[in-house]
């Protein structure tokens, strides 16, 4: 129901702010560049640019829909949330002999995630304990129930009443209303039922908001940010896990290269090395270095080793295959022309092959840094004692969702980092892609 | 300086698909030294076999090649090569690209800059000389290969159809800066083309060829490109002789290319 509700208000800010965003362009802007007096945009892949407004809406939208179906303390739009506080609602017990007594039950609500929301103390808040009340008069007394948000629980009325169930006293009355087993009463404050053995029950409602386990609010991820750099989490700190990952990443990437590179070349120039090792790459590629980590762990332990090994293994293919589609990418005449300037073996190689490989270097590079990236967090899911996978691992073990999910967007960032990173290395290096 | 023997090359290799091609025939040719040739013939005449042959890029089944009187076994620098598409190297400015060739031979920055600075202002490009060369039209990409080939100091220049993808009117400017070239520098000249017009105007010889097997079909001798040097091409088109040897070359190659069309429709 929510993921729909959430979906419909998604579309809803997407199409809203597109026609807001045209009319404020058309209003206030206008471009007078040549694409701008493109009319044929649709189907012109040349025409369509990304329109940066839209960007920026785009991520504000998923921040501002974390907030306001969560139940974040910020002060922004929110959905509606679950109930909290106090309810009353009546009972009415009736005797088989025809006698009847009505009595209240106060039902108290309190944040589910209370123990680990620090109160105005600083400290930690508590689970509030039973309000004391009257017993009332007559032979059904009042009970009280303290119940946690998104939580249900059964109401054993009886157990302080003057009659028990094997008197054969039965609840006929919820508030005043006529009920039977299996039935129930939607209150606004949640629902009131009976179950098929006649006890009363109540489930507080639970409104469009995630609970804290499964979503927490963005400020309680930031919070959680902060505190893992500056107290850590398992004996390190966020940068050490963050680092322990990435180093394992580069290194296991810079020996890929280190290797494949110079095996592509090698399947790429001769006759013998693209013979002995074309069934080696073409097996090994479609096998998914996930599938390895078993076998790495057989090897090679628990340790470093086996992770950049497993690194290792995923970068190499990579590269091996994009070093030799880029010297098939060499055309033959500049190969010609270069020997026919007088160019050796060895001079073609280096003043050739090499930087005309580049581009395809480039590519299979931020492939490989992709794939090692996504590798490193499930090896480090499986067996590690730092690293941001197995933070992530760990803090899932104990319920911790919103370490799970600042690992998350710290993979991501770092892995969006990364990649423009080698892109920008790559328009620095190779300035002719894409102009030839 | 010397010329160059085309003695009596065949090539014949076997097809995938158990047939084989008899691509050249008992070609025999003798270049003087500072002749301009011009080859032209229909497509699949083996000309650019033949010139792949010349360069070193491939092997004849029989025969030879002869320059400086040692037998071509491979590509050198003593006979240099322009492509079509100029076959620049563009992660190198239009200066690396020219001293290439000096470069290889490890000659000295000072000696390598004055022979680049000479060749780009001959071609005229001396206010390109550190651009890149994609920034380049496809006319001045064709100037920096025809440098970097000089710069090499060939005996023999061959020219694989270099002005093929140019505009006419940046073609007719690249003619006469061949031919200036051509005059000026006194070097052996293999060109190969399909316009039988650059074929009349460049080549001091002409050769037509023939398909199937490739072979020499026609050889004459001009005077246009004589004519043409310095002077303007256009005045050279005017010449009664140039009407008349066009015409004739043209419907030699027509015929031919009849008979190929023929034969497919035979064999299909």
């Amino acid at each position: 129901m929510t993921g729909i509700i959430l979906l419909a208000v998604y579309i809803a800010i997407f199409a809203v702010s597109m026609v807001a965003v045209a009319w404020c362009t058309k209003q206030f802007f206008t471009r007078a560049d040549y694409t701008s007096l493109k009319t044929v945009t649709f189907g012109d892949e040349s025409a369509v640019r990304p329109n940066r407004a839209a960007s920026v809406i785009s991520v504000l939208a998923i921040f501002a829909l974390w907030a306001a179906f969560t139940n974040t303390s910020l002060p922004v739009l929110k959905a509606k949330g679950p109930f909290e506080g106090a309810v009353k609602f009546t009972y009415t017990a009736t005797l088989p002999d025809g006698r009847s007594d009505d009595a209240t039950v106060s039902v108290l609500v309190y944040p589910e995630d209370v123990q680990l929301t620090d109160g105005p103390d600083g400290k930690p808040g508590k689970i509030p304990a039973k309000p004391s009340i009257e017993p009332g008069e007559g032979f059904a007394k009042n009970d009280v129930l303290v119940i946690a948000r998104y939580g249900s629980k059964l109401i054993s009325v009886f157990s302080n009443d003057e009659f028990k169930k094997p008197d054969g006293v039965k609840v006929t009355h919820l508030n005043g209303q006529a009920i039977a087993p299996g039935e129930e009463i939607i209150l606004s404050e949640g629902r009131l039922a009976l179950t098929d053995k006649g006890t009363p029950f109540f489930e507080p409602a639970k409104g469009f908001r995630m609970a804290r386990l499964y979503l927490p609010a963005p400020e309680v991820a930031s919070d959680r940010f902060w505190k893992l750099n500056n107290e850590g989490y398992r004996n390190f700190t966020l940068l050490e896990h963050t680092w322990a990952s990435l180093s394992r990443v580069i290194y296991g990437f810079l020996l890929g290269a280190l290797l494949g590179i110079p095996l592509g070349y090698a399947m790429g120039l001769t006759n013998w090395a693209r013979g002995w090792f074309d069934p080696i790459v073409e097996f090994m590629r479609p096998v998914p270095p996930l599938a390895l980590i078993p076998l790495m762990i057989i090897w090679f332990g628990i340790g470093e080793t086996s992770k950049v090994i497993l690194l290792f293994l995923a970068a190499l293919w990579i590269m091996a295959i994009a070093a030799r589609s880029g010297v098939s990418g060499v055309a033959i005449a500049k190969v010609h022309a270069a020997y026919s300037l007088g160019a050796s073996k060895w001079q073609i190689l280096l003043k050739v092959i090499i930087p005309n490989s580049l581009p395809e270097i480039f590519t299979g590079a931020r492939v490989a840094m992709g794939v090692c990236w996504g590798t490193v967090v499930a090896a480090e899911l499986v067996a590690a004692e730092k690293g941001l996978g197995m933070m992530i691992m760990v803090a899932a073990k104990f319920q911790l969702t919103d370490i799970v999910i600042v690992g998350i967007i710290l993979i991501g960032v770092i892995g969006f980092l990364i990649d423009i990173g080698i892109r920008q290395l790559e328009s620095w290096l190779v300035p002719w892609k894409g102009k030839v | 300086m010397s010329g160059l023997l085309i003695d009596n090359i065949s090539m014949r290799f076997d097809l995938p698909n158990g047939g084989s091609v008899q691509a050249l025939k008992n070609v025999t040719l003798d270049i003087k030294s500072g002749e301009l040739l011009s080859v032209l013939g229909p497509s699949g005449c083996g000309k650019t076999t033949l010139l792949n042959i010349v360069a070193g890029f491939l092997a004849p089944t029989s025969g030879q090649i002869i320059v400086n009187e040692k037998s071509v076994k491979g590509p050198g620098a003593e006979r240099g090569m322009v492509f079509q598409q100029g076959a620049l190297f563009e992660w190198m400015t239009v200066r690396e690209n020219v001293s290439f060739g000096p470069d290889m031979k490890k000659m000295p920055r000072a000696q390598s800059r004055k022979i680049v600075d000479r060749l780009l202002e001959v071609v005229g490009l001396q206010d390109f000389k550190d651009k890149a060369v994609y920034e380049l039209s496809g006319g001045m990409q064709q100037r920096v290969a025809l440098a970097r080939c000089l710069a090499n100091e060939p005996d023999v220049i061959l020219m694989d159809e270099p002005l093929g993808a140019l505009d006419a009117l940046t073609r007719e400017k690249m003619q006469s800066l061949v031919l200036d070239l051509w005059k000026e520098t006194g070097k052996t000249i293999i060109l190969i083309t399909h316009s039988v017009e650059e074929a009349l105007l460049l080549g001091e010889r002409l050769l037509v060829m023939a398909p199937r097997p490739g072979r020499i079909h026609k050889e004459y001798r001009l005077p246009f490109a004589e004519m043409g040097a310095g002077a303007d091409l256009r005045e050279v088109k005017k010449h009664p002789d140039y009407a008349k040897t066009r015409e004739e070359i043209l419907s030699m190659i027509w015929e031919m290319e009849e008979e190929i069309m023929g034969r497919t429709e035979e064999s299909a």
